[in-house]
């Protein structure tokens, strides 16, 4: 029973530092929780604590409410956005994985010297931004009238989910023993095979991050979602809810609360889930 | 013939590096083109001016602030993202009870899309509701509750705001960056500094950041990055306002591209967030090279 109670006194420099970081930014979500079940009369309130339910009691929740919630889900495009950005996302991560595990691979075993310069190389792509080629793209896309498509996003985005696929990849890839496909080789498979019946299998837990984190830039995509895709039922999460949910000067906060928090939550789960074998990845590309 | 490793090795990376020439290179070099062009909107091409635009473009007083508030906000979020991130990693590296629910906290800034993050801020920089000016008014009294700070109102605030919420979101990323290099760190250098009787802010300061330097570059190259080249959170919190005095290049390019329609000098102007980039780039794959010797 004391054990535990020793460690947190021994580590309280520790929680000093971290859970005060940990609030500071963690903070304008706990402020999207409970702006999004608020009433009206409580949140248009300046007198009231900004902070709780107000009127305050112990059964909280009894002076808060879902119906903004409700609203989102049942009178606005949102469901539709969440479907429309799964889609482009399952897709792109699809189109990444065909494009980045071959070359991942190459890099990382079969390339020499000159495929540390390229898997860098590769990187630098990530350096130029959607933001320098949104311009040009824009008539492109409309020339071939893909305007207001989800087919846009998914001939776009892969120009920088490939890039950082295959720098993760590469790392992966070299963190796997040289034997098990010497052997695989001696035992008379192909490289090929060795590759999809050995490679790729101990990889699994490699590949299942950069998918998780591959579908995450998707989903955080702002710029080509905003400029291909007018038409309110074809938007994606991150354009449809700052564009939409707006109507004018009239913001409903509490739906835009909820519509915020929700998909951030569960990337944050998926992202602390994974974020070792990504730092793994990470430095294993880099810096190996 | 697929066995040999000189055929096997260019076949596999192809398609990779073609999809990128094609997505990237092709729209890239054609962002040249046409940033000498005086293409208008909708178009693919316009007359040869030369480097008209560029010239134009510099010389309205909105894009030199759009310029210069690009390096005010890049460099004033990162500055405060390295302090931050070295402290905090230096303690999340340890174990202790909690730390998967903290940290989880610590990455929610990175893991929401930035533009929904971005309208939280909206939120709490309200004119009437702002739950900053209520706890500074009501709760502390130090602001006056009747005339509190209009936080995205006031081109200096707002610039203030725009800085910190690129510091938000970008600084749990560099806590991961700064993570995987401190993960990297044999233990032998731990044991060795504490024999030498290096402990506490001294280890942290001979020792642990020095060691720690090339893949703090990295992490700080690829904030400049991430913040040069943001879009979003300008274009959600000020849309560029009060009276464009937090334009950057991204939101000041879209204004003069997409919504004037100068297809050419909005490209011109994107174009000059590239010279920065570029040298990124290059000190990038410097301090890359480095970590690996090292």
């Amino acid at each position: 029973m004391n054990q535990p109670l020793q460690g947190v006194r021994r580590k309280l420099p520790t929680y000093l530092v971290v859970v005060p970081f940990a609030v500071v930014l963690a903070f304008p979500f706990y402020w999207m929780l409970v702006t999004m079940f608020k009433e009206d009369l409580d949140l248009y309130n300046a007198e009231n604590v900004p902070y709780v339910f107000n009127p305050l009691q112990w059964r909280f929740w009894e002076s808060a409410t879902t119906k903004h919630v409700e609203f989102l889900f049942e009178d606005t495009q949102y469901p539709n956005w969440i479907v429309n950005t799964a889609i482009v996302g399952i897709v792109v991560v699809a189109i990444t994985l065909l494009f980045a595990l071959p070359a991942g691979y190459a890099l990382a075993r079969l390339s020499g010297s000159w495929g540390q310069t390229a898997g860098i190389g590769i990187f630098l792509v990530y350096l130029i931004p959607p933001t320098l080629l949104f311009l040009p793209l824009s008539p492109v896309i409309a020339r071939l009238g893909l305007q207001n498509s989800l087919l846009a996003l998914i001939l776009v985005y892969p120009s920088f989910t490939i890039p950082f696929a295959t720098w993760l990849l590469m790392g992966f890839f070299k963190t796997i023993p040289q034997e098990l496909e010497d052997a695989a080789l001696v035992d008379g498979c192909s490289r090929i095979q060795a590759l999809l019946r050995i490679v790729f299998p101990v990889s699994l837990p490699g590949i299942l991050t950069v998918v998780i984190f591959a579908f995450s830039l998707c989903v955080n995509e702002f710029i080509y979602a905003f400029t291909f895709i007018s038409s309110t039922e074809n938007r994606t999460i991150s354009s449809g809810v700052p564009n939409e949910l707006i109507r004018g000067d009239v913001f409903f906060w509490q739906s835009l609360m909820a519509a915020t928090l929700i998909p951030s939550i569960v990337l944050a789960l998926l992202y602390n889930s994974f974020l070792d074998r990504f730092i793994k990845g990470f430095t294993g590309g880099a810096f190996r | 013939m697929l066995e040999n490793r000189r055929v096997l090795a260019p076949l596999l990376i192809a398609p990779a590096v073609i999809f990128i020439l094609l997505v990237v290179g092709v729209p890239f070099g054609w962002a040249i083109y046409l940033s000498m062009t005086d293409a208008i909107g909708g178009s693919l091409s316009g007359n040869f001016v030369g480097l008209d635009n560029f010239t134009n473009a510099w010389s309205d007083a909105n894009f030199q602030k759009a310029l210069r508030n690009t390096l005010i906000i890049t460099f004033a979020s990162q500055a405060i993202v390295l302090v931050g991130a070295a402290v905090i990693s230096h303690y999340l590296i340890r174990d202790f009870r909690g730390k998967w629910f903290l940290r989880l906290l610590i990455i929610l800034p990175w893991a929401a899309p930035v533009a929904l993050g971005t309208l939280g801020w909206l939120w709490i920089f309200d004119s009437l509701f702002s739950v900053i000016n209520w706890t500074l008014g009501h709760g502390l009294g130090i602001v006056d509750s009747t005339d509190p700070p209009q936080w995205l109102g006031r081109p200096n605030l707002a610039l203030l705001s725009v800085i910190m919420v690129q510091a938000w979101r970008v600084l749990p990323f560099a806590v991961i960056i700064f993570l995987a290099g401190l993960a990297s760190i044999p233990t032998e250098v731990d044991d060795a500094s504490k024999i030498d009787g290096a402990t506490g802010v001294k280890k942290l300061l001979y020792v642990t950041l020095p060691l720690q330097l090339p893949i703090a570059l990295v992490a700080l190259l690829f904030g400049i990055v991430f913040t040069a080249a943001d879009f979003a959170v300008v274009y959600v919190l000020t849309q560029g306002g009060p009276f464009n005095s937090t334009q950057m290049l991204t939101t000041w390019s879209f204004q003069i591209g997409i919504n004037s329609g100068s297809l050419g000098e909005g490209a011109a102007i994107s174009l000059y967030l590239f010279p920065l980039l570029a040298v990124v780039s290059v000190a990038m794959l410097f301090f890359a090279k480095r970590a690996q010797v090292s």
